[in-house]
């Protein structure tokens, strides 16, 4: 396993981060929001901007509180500031899986967190994988970060890359298929053909993750999701192990 | 006695369904949580938080809700509170109009004004 950073870095880097994913879906609001109209209630963009934005704020002066506590801010903030289902699905899951962080941020924790994201995500919206929504981005990406640090040993920030491909992936899954959850299931049929936003959103926030990842970790950063991690492994020796 | 919360995307609709349930009769204390907080429509954790808490008497409470992010935004709010809250799976209307009633019960309990509430999904309108 790679080493952890010291409990300041740590907090550098997470409150970096809610800056970062601030300005990125600041930038991207109106994007979003045309993603939403076609699909949803157009709110999308500005209300996810609007909600990082107050988090970035709470956590950028905060000199009292643990890499825990500072996650678990950004999603009570996003909870009280993120209107619709973006702010339980974002924020609350956010909070949930901030327990996951207790021993702070290392690749073994992050795993933790992640699948605990995922999980809280799935429960309290109540979709599955194929139903059009960020669970098929997060899915795919969760799969592909466990993978990469517990079976290759990976950096985390290769196996964070790596995750940030597949969540590209499964945003283009979407496109084709017909929502089944929230105000786009109304839709039915006419919903195909549309991107849908929540994994769009989810996309960005992954590769501003990544982008701040980047300025404090070790690894690779330009990696393709569907490449073998171990490039001289065969489906023969695998079945053989 | 049991709380009701009625939650709406619309604070109108909320506080249209709590004047029909006072109509029931009883003394319950029935509280609206509609709207995004910032005169819009949509719901909010802590709107729905803190009608939980101004609804609960200590004996509990029972969360009508519609669609959507109602449901996640209860449970949010329900996480968040020491109040018994419970969420009814039941049309937001007609369960909060049977609520209304059970909950006059001097017998009620969360449990009892949930199945009463959920009973509302068997209404039929022909």
């Amino acid at each position: 396993m790679y080493g952890m950073a010291d409990d300041a870095t740590q907090r550098a880097a997470i409150v970096a981060a809610a800056g970062a994913v601030a300005d990125r879906l600041e930038a991207e609001k109106e994007h979003l929001t045309d993603l939403d109209s076609a699909i949803g209630d157009a709110d999308h963009g500005s209300n996810l901007a609007r909600g990082f934005r107050a988090a970035a704020d709470a956590v950028e002066d905060d000199e009292e509180s643990s890499p825990q506590e500072l996650v678990k801010k950004i999603g009570v903030t996003l909870i009280s500031k993120v209107g619709g289902a973006s702010g339980p699905l974002y924020g609350g899951s956010i909070m949930s899986a901030s327990q996951t962080l207790e021993d702070g941020l290392t690749g073994e924790t992050s795993v933790a967190f992640a699948e605990a994201y995922l999980e809280k995500v799935k429960d309290r919206g109540g979709a599955q994988l194929g139903a059009k929504t960020m669970v098929d981005a997060l899915t795919p990406a969760v799969h592909t970060y466990k993978k990469s640090i517990e079976v290759d040993d990976l950096p985390p920030l290769t196996a964070f890359a790596k995750a940030t491909a597949a969540a590209e992936h499964g945003v283009e899954y979407t496109v084709p298929l017909r929502a089944q959850k929230g105000r786009a299931s109304f839709l039915g049929w006419r919903s195909v053909g549309h991107q849908d936003p929540g994994a769009t959103s989810t996309w960005f926030i992954m590769q501003e993750l990544l982008a701040v990842a980047d300025d404090y970790l070790e690894g690779e950063v330009d990696v393709d999701a569907r490449s073998p991690t171990i490039p001289d492994e065969t489906p023969e020796e695998v079945e053989e192990s | 006695m049991i709380g009701l919360v009625v939650v709406s995307h619309s604070q109108k609709a909320a506080e249209g369904i709590c004047e029909l349930a006072r109509e029931m009769g009883g003394e319950a204390p029935l509280k609206a949580a509609g709207g995004d907080g910032d005169e819009g429509i949509g719901t909010d954790a802590e709107r729905i938080g803190e009608a939980i808490s101004a609804a609960d008497e200590g004996d509990g409470v029972v969360v009508l809700v519609d669609l959507g992010s109602a449901v996640m935004n209860a449970e949010l709010a329900i996480e968040m509170t020491e109040a018994n809250a419970r969420i009814a799976d039941a049309p937001i209307l007609e369960g909060a109009l049977n609520a209304a009633v059970e909950a006059t019960n001097e017998k009620a309990t969360v449990d009892s004004v949930l199945e009463k509430a959920e009973d509302a999904r068997e209404y039929r309108k022909r």
